[in-house]
Formats: structure tokens, sequence, C-alpha cells
């Protein structure tokens, strides 16, 4: 567990950029920053691995200060990513992940092998592993940082906007791999992000810095979402709160109607469209099954012509519908 | 020509080794003192702009100057050799410590940072990472200072010592073209080579660079 006791950040020349903050991060969970640009974010990470010292407070990990510890020791057992990676040009994929094994006493032929475990880890193919960092795209380039963040096994990652280089159909896919990787290791994460739907999709905790560094709330996504402690949080957390708090269900249970004759299919029982006239099909805007989110089932519920969601088995045979007044009244009785 | 160099090979070998050796023992000092120096000037960035100006006027002071004048510095003939050493040395330092400082500089900080934040310790983050990544900016200065010294050795000839530059002033004395032309033909032939092996010393140890076509 990550401890922050009443820390205090003034810059020499600049204001406080974090002020009185008091927060756990728990072990084996992900505890995402997040805030405005400038709100603090980087320099509680920081203080964390000793990048930068508190003007006042502490900052433990286990019960010790940090302050005490040897800077390097200490940092060799804190996994650090950033935004753009910062991987070292001048080395291989495979030796930029073994920098911080070789750095603990490994032999590089060691480091080495095990680097190439965790490149498949996170989804680079082995030829990946002869290449120079500038040989890479910004998405392998960031699978890289993760890697080598990972390379020494810490029991501490800190991620510092770590996915916000990269375009949204990338960073989707980050974000499933991240899950995924998570769910395996459990690592204590604390990451910061300036974008609200990245720490609700990603944080088992979310704090919310606002301006001057302040902590606005602390709380699990959900509680964030249906019970945001003042204006500050509502707003930040979005007005569209309500259908984003449909991204913690699943449509598993979400009951569905038979499949009607005005949704055409092909021959496999594909969905093909709406017929909504003699000669007049429109395309049903996509389909869920019922590992989906709620979310998404609402949003193709308002995106379909007709007002209806078409669900599809794992073939993508068209085998059940859900028209928005029944996801209505499913939400409501859930509610109830 | 041909049998100028025929009749003269030991003369002008005798001459190419003098030169070569006056070149490049400079750039190998040069280089060693350099490096050290460059450092203080990033690791105290006051250092830095006075580390520029002092480079700058040692670098402005003329060649044949210095050939002169150090001898009555440090006690040595004015014949001496070392005298072409120890001028040449000081012009690799003035350029090289300013390329080092320019070349650690010019790291960007996202990973100088991210090493450190892997547990580096300064020195060794230093010599694996900062120095590593400077190379090809240090090496671009490596090279000039080569070809620049190369070409003042035969400065040196003025006074006495000076490689290849001894065809020349022997060829003026006497009104003889050929033992000019060998002169010139050698040296420029001499810096093109050095310039090509410090090029591909630098692919051979610099390979990330090829790729980095493109971006900052
Ligand atoms: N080295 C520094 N010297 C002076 N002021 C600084 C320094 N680093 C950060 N600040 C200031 O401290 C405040 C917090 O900065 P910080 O980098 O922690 O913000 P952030 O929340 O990470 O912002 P962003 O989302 O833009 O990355 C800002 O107002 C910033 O200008
Ligand atoms: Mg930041």
């Amino acid at each position: 567990m990550i401890t922050f006791d009443d820390v205090v950040k003034v810059y020499p020349g600049g204001g406080t950029a974090v002020d009185h903050v008091s927060l756990e991060v728990p072990t084996g969970k992900t505890t995402v920053f997040v805030g405005p640009s400038g709100c603090g974010k980087t320099t509680s990470l920081r203080m964390i691995n000793r990048m930068i010292s508190p003007t006042s407070g502490r900052v433990l990990i286990d019960g010790e200060d940090v302050a005490g510890q040897d800077e390097a020791l200490l940092r060799r057992g804190i996994g650090y990513v950033i935004q753009h990676a910062g991987l070292f040009p001048h080395r291989t994929v495979l030796d930029n992940v073994a920098t911080v094994p070789v750095l603990l006493g490994k032999t590089r032929r060691e480091a080495r092998a095990a680097a190439l475990g965790l490149l498949e880890r996170v989804g680079l193919a082995p030829e990946f592993a002869q290449r120079y960092p500038a040989q890479l795209s910004g998405g392998q380039q960031q699978r890289v940082g993760v890697a080598r963040a990972l390379a020494a096994d810490p029991p501490i990652m800190l991620m510092d906007e770590p996915f916000s280089a990269v375009d949204p159909v990338v960073r989707e896919g980050l974000h499933r791999e991240f899950l995924r990787l998570q769910k395996d290791l459990g690592k204590t994460i604390a990451m910061v992000t300036h974008d609200i739907d990245e720490a609700i999709k990603l944080g088992d905790l979310v704090v919310i810095f606002r301006q001057g560094g302040i902590v606005a709330q602390i709380g699990t996504p959900q509680e964030l979402l249906s019970d945001p402690a003042d204006e500050f949080v509502a707003e930040f957390v979005g007005r569209d709160r309500g259908l984003r708090s449909l991204s913690f269900d699943t449509a598993a249970e979400l009951p569905v109607k038979p499949v009607p004759a005005e949704l055409v299919v092909d021959e496999a029982g594909r969905p093909l469209g709406w017929r909504t006239g003699a000669d007049d099909v429109r395309p049903t805007g996509g389909t869920f099954t019922s590992a989906d989110t709620l979310r998404l089932v609402a949003d193709l519920a308002i995106l379909s012509p007709v007002g209806i969601a078409v669900r599809v088995d794992a073939d993508g045979k068209a085998d059940g519908i859900t028209p928005h007044h029944d996801l209505a009244d499913y939400l409501a009785a859930r509610r109830g | 020509m041909i049998t100028y160099l025929s009749n003269n090979s030991e003369t002008v070998l005798a001459a190419l080794r003098q030169h070569i050796w006056l070149a490049l023992l400079p750039v190998l000092l040069g280089f060693a003192i350099a490096l050290p120096i460059g450092y203080l000037g990033v690791r105290f960035p006051r250092f830095y702009h006075p580390l520029v100006n002092v480079a700058g006027v040692l670098y402005s002071i003329p060649s044949l100057a210095l050939f002169v004048f150090l001898p009555v510095v440090l006690g040595t003939k004015i014949l001496s050799p070392i005298n072409i050493v120890v001028a040449l040395t000081i012009y690799t330092v003035a350029l090289l410590a300013r390329t080092v400082a320019d070349g650690l500089r010019s790291v960007d900080r996202l990973i100088t940072e991210s090493a450190t934040a892997m547990g580096y310790r300064r020195f060794r983050r230093l010599i694996d990472v900062e120095l590593p990544v400077a190379l090809p900016v240090i090496l671009a200065g490596l090279r000039v200072a080569t070809v620049a010294n190369i070409s003042l050795v035969s400065v040196g000839a003025l006074i006495g010592v000076g490689g290849l530059g001894q065809l020349f002033t022997r060829g003026f004395q006497l009104f003889y073209l050929e033992p000019i032309l060998v002169g010139v033909i050698l040296s420029v032939l001499l810096a093109g080579v050095a310039d090509l092996a410090i090029v591909l010393i630098q692919r051979a140890v610099t390979p990330w660079t090829r790729f980095q076509g493109g971006r900052a």
C-alpha cells in the first residue's frame, strides 16, 4: 500500500502544486489520479519514487517513508511508464526491456531471455525484439514501455498518461490488454490521466484532483458517477454520467424478444438491416452480444433507424432484439 | 610525379607518417580532455556559457601564432613537434568540449528522466545512456576536429615541423612543383580517409541512427 500523509509540494517560484493530500493506493489495485491540466497529478506520482520530494508531509510504501530509502534502489523496485514511453533510442527493444534486471545485477543473457517472454506478454511478436524504438509505431513503443517497467517484476507500477499519445483505436486495444494483464499480475498501480473515461474504465479507485493540487473526491468509479461529492466532480465526470454508469454492467441478464420478420438476415442468419419499406432496407448500425455492456446496447438502440438493438450469438447470427423502451423498463426495474 | 615519388619514397613516407601522428595524437588527447570538461558544462549549467566563450576564443587564435608562442610558454625548442601536438590538442579541446556539452544537452529529457526513474545512478546513466545517445553529435565533432587537425599540421611546416607540409616548403624553396603536388594530394587523401574511417565507425557504433529519419 502507498500512503500519502498530508503531502504538500510547493515549487520554488511556482504556486502550490499539491496541497495537503492524504490518500491511500491499495495493494494489488489500480488507482487512477485524474483532473484538469496542472492540478498536480504528475507531481503526486513522482513523489512516490522520489523523482520529486515533498515540501512537507510523507509518502510511505507499506508503512515505510520513501524519504529514508536509497533513491536508486527504491526506483528499481517500482515500474515507471510515461507518455511516449521514453525508450532508449540506442538500445534494441529487447535491451530496453532488459534494462532494470541488468541494473539489478542479472547477466545480459538472462535478462534478455526474460525480456523475450515479456514482449509476448504485452502482445508484441518476437520479431520486434531486435528492432530499435524508432522502428516502432507509437502503440508498439508504449507496449515496450510497459514491458520494460514490468521486467524486474516490481510490486508497484507508476504510469503517467501511458495511453494518451496513441489514437483512440490503438488506445482501446491497449486498455483491453492493460486490464487483462492487471487481472493476471495484480500489481499496485498508480496511474495518471486527464481522461475521466479512461480513469473510470481502468481504475478500481479514482482520485479526482482539482486546480491547486487539492483532492476533490476519492471513490470507486461507480461511486463517483452515482454520487459526486460536489458540483466540480459532477461537472468533471460529465453530464452523461447516467449513460456512462451503464458501462459497469453487461447485457447478460437483459431480456430479448424474438427476431421479427422486419430484420433482414443472410443465409447464415447474420443481420443485414431493417426493412422500413418495400425496397427500403436500412443498416442496423451494429449489434451486441450478451458479454457487451448495457451502454453499448443503449447506444445501439439510439442509433438504430427503428430504435431497436440487435443481439447476435458467437457466430454473428441474430438471436434476439431489445427495443429502447424494453431497455428503459429493464433499467427502471433494476433500480427499483 | 611518379618519378619524384619513386626517387623520394623514403622522405614522402616519413612525412606522411609524421603527419598522421601529429594530427591524430592531438585528437585522442583532446577528446580525452574534452569529455570531462564538456560534461561539467552540462552538469553545472552555470559553466556552459563560460565554456562556450573560452572555447570560441581559443579556437580563434591563429595557428601559426600558437606554434610560435607555445615554445615560450612550454620551454620547448621551437622545432619540437610537441609544440604542434599541444597546439592542436588545444584546438581539439576547444572544439570538442563544446560538442560534448551540446551533445549531452541534446539528449531528450524524457530519456534521462526515464533512466533515472528506472534506478540509474548519475555516473552509470552518463556512461550507459547519455553518452551513447549523444554519440552521433560527438562523432560529428570528432570528424571536424580530425579533418581540421590534418590540414593544420601542414602549417607547422612554416616553423620547420609539419609532416606533408614539409614537402610544400621544399617545393617552394626549389621552385619545384612535384613535391607540392604530392604533399597536397596526400594530405587531401589523408583527410578523406580519416573522415571516411570515422563515418564507418559511426555507422558501426550507432546503428540505431539509420532508422531515425523523419523523427526528432
Ligand atoms: N519543476 C517545476 N517548477 C515549477 N513549477 C512546476 C514544476 N513542475 C510542475 N510545476 C507546476 O506545478 C503544477 C502541477 O504540475 P503537474 O505536472 O503535477 O500537473 P499535472 O496534473 O500532471 O498536469 P498535466 O495534466 O498537464 O500533466 C503546475 O501548475 C505546474 O506548472
Ligand atoms: Mg502530468
